[in-house]
């Protein structure tokens, strides 16, 4: 397929667009009368919270999901795209989070791996990978396994190979999601270099500061409608989340309270060895009250393993833990909920029973203090799980199961759990991964709350912006160590982002 | 182009807990009705004779209830531990064991009040059950050895045992015969109602799986237990001893098999025999199974193929088919059951041609 002339040379004609697009999965409306369109060398944002339809827009565009009604229309002739390779074929690429490598492979076979010729001819593919990666700064070695590339790097992989198939469109689905600040940087840096050589970008995100940062133009899409389409310089930031929740959404104000001085928990020489390496080398905090102390650092650098053991669900090799002046070195989780340590780990679906019901799965923990007669006493436990629905605003009954609820509502449900019994310590993993804006709003809100009630909170995020608008002071975790420390008032973005790639170390 | 297509579900299907096993019955009806033709018989007739006669007839109502007793008891010990995530395939070694103590007490109980007579036996045959399931489930708790395996390996050398003791040391010193010693009266199960069989051994069933259906629904220990089955990750991160819970779950499923051979053995035969199971344990997998794993539904499942036995037994001497038929039909019923079930968390979309 090849471009008419004529228009190649006019700023931004429309390469792609997706008119009336509406699709629905049994009752629910993923996308109704949804228009997108992209042109020529433009980033066009697409934003929208969870569950908002930006996901099911862009698979109708790469023919991964069938609309049920609308068209699309590439280079102002229609299209019909089916499936993947009819949108391939017309020149859309598309990169989303979940990546389909073979990591046995190279990164040249992965790239050719699917170009339907019957007789590759390997050397100009590769050199035209070469090309490729120079022009965009790409640092991969096109002959390297993918399986010893970072995710980052799998990420560039994934956009050589759209390239490689020559596409017009390229989409990007929440690309930074997995990424560290520097590798984000260089993404975009990339992404700004192909949309100057003329390539339409569509980029799905629920950050802000990405949309002001790469894109003109904003589509914003809310509960499956178009809200509309706007320029970015034109609105703030606080229009732009009030275009895409439906309302105005408050910020907690915790500046005033300052921590204390007890202390809540200290971890001293934490070693883990796992096969032989060290996860956790020689890690020393202290939490106080009144203190939200944030742990920063790209993912795999050992924060999993010390959320794993300050959960009670690892044993240290070495060191030691104190909570409220309980020895926890060698605690259970039992052990951890007695001290009073409130857990939410990294992984929703592994701290719930999911099929059982919202009401059991919070008073799981505790079950031997609802007994009456030998029975489960079900009407103290639904007492208590109505007032806990509505005091943490879960849009659940108590007895829906817990695979039932959206993922801002079942971190509610964890969060109502812990924070019922009132507790002194906090370790929180990622508490607003893959949530919306109102969820996390909300839950960032408790836990400041939390805050100035005086517990001492250990915050584990991959969101930088999460921990600079939270914590007290933030850790920087590299390969295992402690790298750097920084304190509220000295808080930089760029030498956090340094640091977490272990260059910046002090 | 139309197409059919398996999407899966965002939820398990509830009502599909009862609809489903109903499903799988009539397939299975259809499906099995080529056997019964193949055997020279009209499968209404067949089908009649098997689900329909014994609510017409008193001795056959409650002959299928002596045949559901032991299939309720093992049912229900699969079920407690499967509900627990312990997959327990040893009911069957755990009932032989079971019976073997019970039929090594049962001799030796003369002059007692009929009433002790009776608990001792269901207490050995419970003590029994519970030692031969004690073996995987330490080796399950304390060295993660897969009990699927070990349980299941325990039940051939059960039968063997049984065949040995009856060889051996406790053939009949009178016949001969590779039978135990008679149990005395004291221990013998009373029977509940006259020109039958049903026994007192029913009435163990019946208690037994409102005891555990109450523990498994109605007890903190029971919340537990199936929190430890559906997720023991969630389990453990929410402070539970999960190994502790297996232990009880694999030892009260041991002690519900064993008491099953007590029943047969002061129930029914009196006396230890080889052929005394003759695969009950691995039935009340399928029990279990079909019932999904919910007490109510063991029992109708439990009555269910109660039904499919003493049916093709007498369809068996009424239309002269042969007696396997019964196996053909309770064989169809799981593979169907099982691939049925399936649809509780998977649904069929229509799509029409556009």
């Amino acid at each position: 397929m090849s471009v008419s002339t004529h228009v190649i040379d006019e700023p931004g004609p429309i390469t792609a667009r997706l008119i009336d697009i509406s699709k629905r999965f049994g009752d629910v409306i993923a996308n109704d009368r949804v228009c997108l369109d992209v042109r020529r060398g433009e980033i066009v944002g697409l934003l929208g919270e969870n569950g908002a339809g930006k996901s099911t827009l862009v698979k109708v565009l790469y023919g991964l999901t069938l609309p049920d009604e609308g068209r699309i229309e590439i280079d102002r002739a229609p299209s019909t795209i089916r499936k993947p390779s009819d949108a391939i074929a017309a020149g859309i690429g598309m990169v989303t989070q979940h990546f389909s490598l073979v990591s046995t492979m190279t990164v040249v076979e992965n790239i050719i791996l699917g170009t339907s010729r019957i007789i590759i001819d390997r050397d100009s593919a590769r050199k035209k990978i070469v090309l490729l990666c120079e022009s965009l700064g790409f640092g991969v070695d096109p002959d390297e396994l993918v399986s010893a590339l970072s995710v980052g790097q799998r990420q560039r992989v994934e956009i050589l190979k759209a390239l490689y198939r020559d596409c017009r469109v390229l989409v990007l689905d929440e690309p930074t999601a997995v990424l560290a600040p520097q590798e984000a940087e260089t993404l975009f840096k990339a992404v700004r270099l192909l949309a100057n050589s003329g390539i339409a970008v569509i980029l799905i995100t629920h950050k802000l500061h990405e949309v002001r940062k790469m894109c003109q133009r904003v589509t914003i899409l809310r509960r499956g409608s178009c809200v509309g389409t706007y320029e970015v310089a034109q609105h703030s930031d606080d229009e732009l989340v009030e275009l895409m929740v439906g309302r105005a959404v408050e910020h907690a104000n915790h500046e005033t309270v300052k921590p204390g001085n007890l202390v809540r928990m200290s971890v001293r020489n934490l070693v883990v060895e796992s096969r032989g390496g060290r996860i956790l080398d020689n890690v020393s905090l202290e939490i106080r009250e009144r203190e939200i102390i944030g742990v920063a650092g790209v993912s795999g650098n050992g924060q999993s393993a010390l959320v794993s053991v300050l959960c009670g669900l690892t044993r240290p090799t070495k060191g030691k833990i104190e909570v409220n002046g309980h020895d926890l070195t060698h605690g259970k989780p039992m052990d951890y909920l007695n001290a009073g340590v409130g857990r939410i780990a990294e992984d929703r679906h592994a701290s719930v029973i999911a099929e059982m019901s919202v009401a059991h799965n919070i008073v799981l923990e505790r079950i031997d203090g609802f007994r009456k007669a030998g029975a489960i006493d079900e009407k103290a436990i639904s007492t208590l799980v109505q007032k806990l629905i509505q005091q943490f605003a879960i849009r659940a009954a108590p007895n829906d199961p817990v695979s039932s609820l959206s993922g801002g509502n079942m971190q509610k449900v964890l969060l109502a759990k812990v924070l019922s019994r009132e507790p002194k310590v906090l370790v929180i993993a990622q508490p607003t991964r893959g949530l919306d804006v109102l969820a996390t709003r909300e839950i960032r809100n408790m836990l400041a709350f939390q805050r100035v009630n005086g517990a001492g909170i250990l915050l584990v995020s991959e969101d930088l912006d999460e921990l600079l608008e939270l914590s007290d002071r933030i850790l920087v975790m590299y390969e295992g160590r402690i790298v750097a420390e920084f304190t509220n008032s000295q808080f930089d973005r760029n030498e956090i982002g340094l640091a977490m790639t272990g260059s910046g170390s002090r | 182009m139309s197409s059919i297509r398996i999407v899966a579900r965002t939820q398990s299907w509830r009502n599909g807990a009862v609809i489903l096993p109903l499903v799988a019955v009539l397939i299975t009806l259809l499906v099995t009705s080529g056997a019964v033709f193949a055997a020279n018989a009209n499968p209404l007739q067949v089908f009649f004779e098997i689900f329909i006669e014994p609510f017409r007839s008193r001795y056959s109502f409650l002959e299928t209830l002596v045949s559901a007793t032991p299939l309720f008891l093992t049912g229900t010990a699969v079920a407690l531990a499967f509900r627990s995530g312990y997959y327990n395939i040893g009911a069957e070694g755990q009932l032989l064991v079971g019976a073997i103590f019970a039929a090594g007490i049962g001799p030796r109980l003369g002059g007692v009040p009929q009433i002790f007579g009776i608990l001792a036996m269901v207490f050995a045959g419970a003590f029994g059950g519970l030692v031969w399931a004690l073996i995987p489930a330490l080796l399950r708790t304390r060295a993660n050895i897969d009990e699927v395996v070990t349980t299941l390996l325990l039940n051939p050398t059960a039968t063997l045992l049984v065949a040995g003791l009856l060889n051996g040391p406790w053939r009949n010193p009178v016949t001969h015969f590779n039978e135990s010693e008679r149990i005395v009266a004291a221990a013998e199960f009373p029977i509940l109602l006259s020109r039958s069989r049903i026994n007192f051994g029913f009435v163990v069933a019946v208690i037994v799986m409102i005891i555990v259906a109450l523990v498994v629904h109605r007890s903190a220990l029971g919340l537990k237990m199936r929190a430890a089955g559906l997720s023991p990750e969630g389990a453990r991160f929410n402070g539970l001893a999960v190994e502790g819970l297996l232990l009880k779950a694999a030892l009260g499923s041991g002690a519900i098999a064993g008491i099953t051979g007590a029943c047969l053995v002061g129930g029914i035969q009196f006396r230890l025999t080889e052929g005394i199971s003759g695969g009950l344990g691995y039935t009340g997998i399928l029990v279990a199974t079909l019932g999904g794993l919910n007490i109510l539904g063991v029992a109708a499942a439990g009555f269910l193929l109660a039904l499919v036995n003493v049916g093709a037994s007498s369809a068996n001497r009424v239309f002269g088919i042969p007696a396997q038929l019964s196996a053909v039909i309770s064989g169809s019923l799981m593979m169907i059951t099982v691939a049925v079930m399936l649809f509780r968390r998977y649904r069929l979309v229509y799509r029409k041609a556009k």
